[in-house]
């Protein structure tokens, strides 16, 4: 019963071994990461966020030559957001809604599966996470019924459980966390509930939060006046993508979500500071040092969810340290991320809600554009001319890639908003040719419906370079590499390489669900690897 | 005075010897274990948990939960439930049952009060056990985590696992000890395996994914790498090392 099972194996060439694990994680590790891409160590592989990889195997020659290397299949049927995080041969990624999974990263076995079961839940897109942050040996993970947690990466087991927000007045966290030096950084999901958006930093140690910054000022903040009445109190102005971190500076970014209610504007008159913004923080106490909003009193749900770019390239001839931001508001900006200054401001797919800037980079509104009773059609829709998903920054082709849908718009109603606690708050409707469901299904739009493309824009003036097009829109995001290698896809469910110089096709695969997150790249035993989800599985490729 | 002592003695002896006290034989208690496995563990789960509102390893029932009664529940079943009548079993098979029921059931204290504080003390120093085991983030990963053991465990379970480590290890707590072709030797726990390869975390806590066809030699023990501690500990000690042991709880909110 008890006894020793002995298997032999009388084999004789050498032991090799394929995955070991795995010093900690310092904070130098992240901050230096790119120096050491074989390691994907947080969301976007860098603090800088350009979801670059300095990996350069797999090259536009022999692109040609990828094969599917393992699959993971989750036992989830809900979306598949997460980036994972890859240290030393170890994968860690997070199965929907919140259990994480650590795999052997060569063959996708797996070493430990840490389950949660969420309390009650409000949630406005799907019970989705989308990834993990590392220190130590410690990964962090918010979960949608707003929690954060603390799990040991060795073994799978929570070392602590932190309560963010209410889960049933609408809070819940699906971002990944961002570490900065000892504290792990989250916001607050919840933007159709009518929430008070929060950022929070919480001591990587205990999980006490030692810092919040409100994305909505209460009474006596500079930015509550921009509220009308009471409004404030549910504003909502969520946080549901990850952040970023310059250390020179020592600032952190974070983009926030739309005002609630989203498409009534009647009783929260004024700007409704600080939604739809970006704004950077001292990560030591979560003072705010700048703000740049992006779309004041939006009634188009433009949330600014979207992975703040740091770049440093010259500008106008001078080095420069700069944001780069491909709005969902279907507009791209560059902003100098020491002071927020405005710097340009230049639509990248169709846009009719607004006609230029003024001189301080405040857009104009076009007159009559905004939600009607009736309806009105407006450029970009709803889901905006990009979203969540991650673009991506290539020092080597000084080129920003962006997942855009082109041409896209939706019929914006304006009705009623009350708010009732834990109810959707959202003042109207939307209607759009293209439907919200992601999985593949028969597409059966024209061109001029709306389409998705990735795009490649020239950071210095917005100028499209090329791009590369779909016939379906995308929700995936997209990985650069040092070898002008792009990787993404899409709702078709192909996986595909381009060349980030052209936007030539180079390779693709059906994976036969929709792409819905960003590719990463890893390295283990000097091979490169690249992964992605499809659908609900982990698919990861090497070269032949 | 004899004959009343007598007298007494034989009025108050149960049936079987195993009720004396609440207390039942090991053979009682591995008979009504293999009856519950093959019989009631369908529906009501290994642990007596799984139909709603019944715990039957915490003696939680709807009604009599007295030896009395689980006998006639068992024997009857209960009308308009999916709980069926069992006519076919015998007398003593049904005491077995409920002898095991109350053995899984007794969430007992020791008779002898268990000091937390000092378990705790034993636990992280003389006793040694976070040279293998691992509590709130503090000791090693190589054997099971206790975090939240009282959770997971009752009392005499735990008390069963200090005492008598190889009366049940769980698969997931297997130790592992593989030859590599280079004759390097990698020892730790089992996380995983397959036919072509196997993960492990070994004794310096690293994770490792190994293929066997590169592997001279494995070998995934069932006997638990523990030491027994009967005789070990004094009662006392004992009763501190399971409170304390009872006591973790899990990583609560905060």
């Amino acid at each position: 019963m008890r006894t020793a099972i002995a298997l032999l194996f009388l084999l004789s060439y050498g032991f090799s071994r394929v995955a070991t694990g795995q010093g900690p994680v310092s904070f130098d590790d992240i901050l230096n990461a790119s120096a050491h891409p074989h390691n994907w160590l947080t969301y976007s592989g860098t603090t800088f966020s350009q979801r670059f990889t300095k990996l350069g195997q797999i090259t536009r020659q022999n692109a040609k030559d990828l094969e599917l290397k393992w699959v993971y299949q989750t036992r989830s049927l809900h979306k598949f957001e997460a980036t994972p995080l890859v240290v030393d041969g170890v994968f860690y990624t997070v199965q929907p809604p919140n259990d994480i999974v650590a795999l052997d990263a060569t063959t996708g076995r797996v070493f430990w599966t840490f389950s949660y079961n969420n309390g009650p839940v409000r949630v406005c897109c799907g019970t989705v996470n989308r990834g993990l942050a590392i220190l130590g040996d410690t990964l962090f993970m918010g979960t949608v019924d707003a929690h954060l947690f603390a799990i040991d990466a060795k073994n799978g087991r929570p070392i602590w459980k932190t309560k963010v927000g209410r889960a049933e007045s609408g809070y819940s966290l699906t971002h990944a966390p961002l570490v900065v030096k000892d504290k792990v950084i989250v916001g607050t999901g919840g933007g159709e509930f009518g929430i008070r958006g929060f950022i929070a930093g919480y001591d990587v140690r205990t999980g006490k939060e030692v810092w919040k910054f409100h994305t909505v000022p209460g009474p006596g903040e500079p930015g509550n006046e921009t509220w009308a009445g009471e409004s404030w109190k549910t504003g909502g102005a969520p946080v549901w993508v990850t952040g970023s971190y310059d250390p020179e500076l020592n600032l952190t970014y974070w983009g926030t979500g739309n005002p609630s209610p989203d498409w009534n504007g009647d009783s929260r008159a004024g700007d409704n500071l600080y939604s739809d913004s970006i704004v950077a923080l001292d990560p030591d106490t979560g003072a705010l040092k700048w703000f740049y909003q992006f779309t004041p009193h939006d009634e188009f749900d433009y949330d600014s969810a979207q992975v703040p770019v740091l770049a440093d390239i010259l500008w106008k001839g001078q080095p420069r340290k700069l944001m780069l931001w491909a709005n969902r508001n279907g507009v791209f900006y560059v902003l100098d991320r020491r002071t927020g200054e405005f710097l340009l401001g230049k639509p990248f797919v169709k846009v009719t809600w607004m006609s230029g800037f003024d001189a301080k980079g405040r857009p104009q509104r076009v007159p009559g554009m905004a939600p009607a009773r009736e309806g009105i059609r407006i450029f970009p829709g709803n889901a905006g001319g990009t979203s969540w998903y991650s673009p991506s920054f290539s020092p080597s082709t000084n080129l920003l890639y962006v997942s855009a849908w082109m041409d896209y718009s939706s019929i914006f109603s304006k009705g009623s908003a009350e708010y009732r606690e834990g109810a959707g708050f959202m003042g109207g409707a939307v209607k759009s040719v293209i439907p919200y469901d992601r999985s593949p299904i028969q597409n059966y739009r024209h061109h001029d419906e709306g389409y998705g493309a990735v795009i490649a824009l020239d950071p210095h003036t917005g100028e499209q370079k090329w791009k590369f097009r779909m016939a379906d829109v995308t929700d995936a995001g997209i990985l650069t590499t040092a070898a002008d290698v792009l990787f993404s896809g899409g709702r078709e469910g192909h996986f595909y390489a381009l060349d980030a110089r052209s936007g030539k096709l180079l390779w693709k695969t059906s994976l036969g669900g929709a792409v819905t997150s960003g590719p990463v790249s890893f390295e283990v035993d000097g091979k490169q690897y690249v992964s992605v989800n499809a659908g609900n599985s982990v698919f990861v490729f090497g070269l032949r | 005075m004899v004959l009343v002592g007598v007298a007494a003695v034989l009025l108050s002896m149960p049936t079987t010897a195993a009720w004396a006290h609440d207390k039942y034989s090991d053979l009682d208690i591995t008979e009504g274990q293999r009856l519950f496995n093959g019989f009631c563990a369908w529906c009501h789960g290994p642990e007596g948990d799984w139909v709603p509102q019944i715990d039957l390893g915490r003696g939680k029932v709807k009604g009599d939960s007295s030896n009395e009664g689980l006998i006639a529940t068992i024997r009857r079943g209960v009308p308009g439930t999916a709980m069926p009548e069992h006519p076919d079993f015998t007398d003593p098979e049904i005491r077995a049952i409920v002898a095991y029921l109350r053995s899984i059931g007794a969430d007992r204290e020791s008779e002898i009060p268990g000091d937390v504080d000092e378990g705790r003390k034993f636990f992280e120093g003389k006793g040694g056990c976070l040279n293998c085991h691992r509590v709130m983030g503090k000791g090693s990963r190589v054997g099971p985590d206790l975090t939240d053991m009282g959770v997971l465990r009752r009392y005499v379970e735990i008390e069963r696992s200090i005492l008598e480590p190889d009366a049940e290890v769980l698969p997931e707590y297997r130790s592992v000890r593989v030859v590599t072709g280079t004759g390097e030797v990698i020892s730790g726990r089992i996380l995983n395996r397959d036919t072509f390869s196997l993960q492990m975390i070994d004794t310096r806590e690293r994770l490792r994914s190994l293929r066997l066809a590169e592997l001279r030699q494995v070998e995934i023990g069932e006997k638990s790498p523990m030491p027994s501690w009967k005789e070990k500990l004094s009662p006392q000690e004992l009763a501190n090392l399971v409170s304390y042991i009872v006591s973790l709880r899990g990583v609560p909110a905060q």
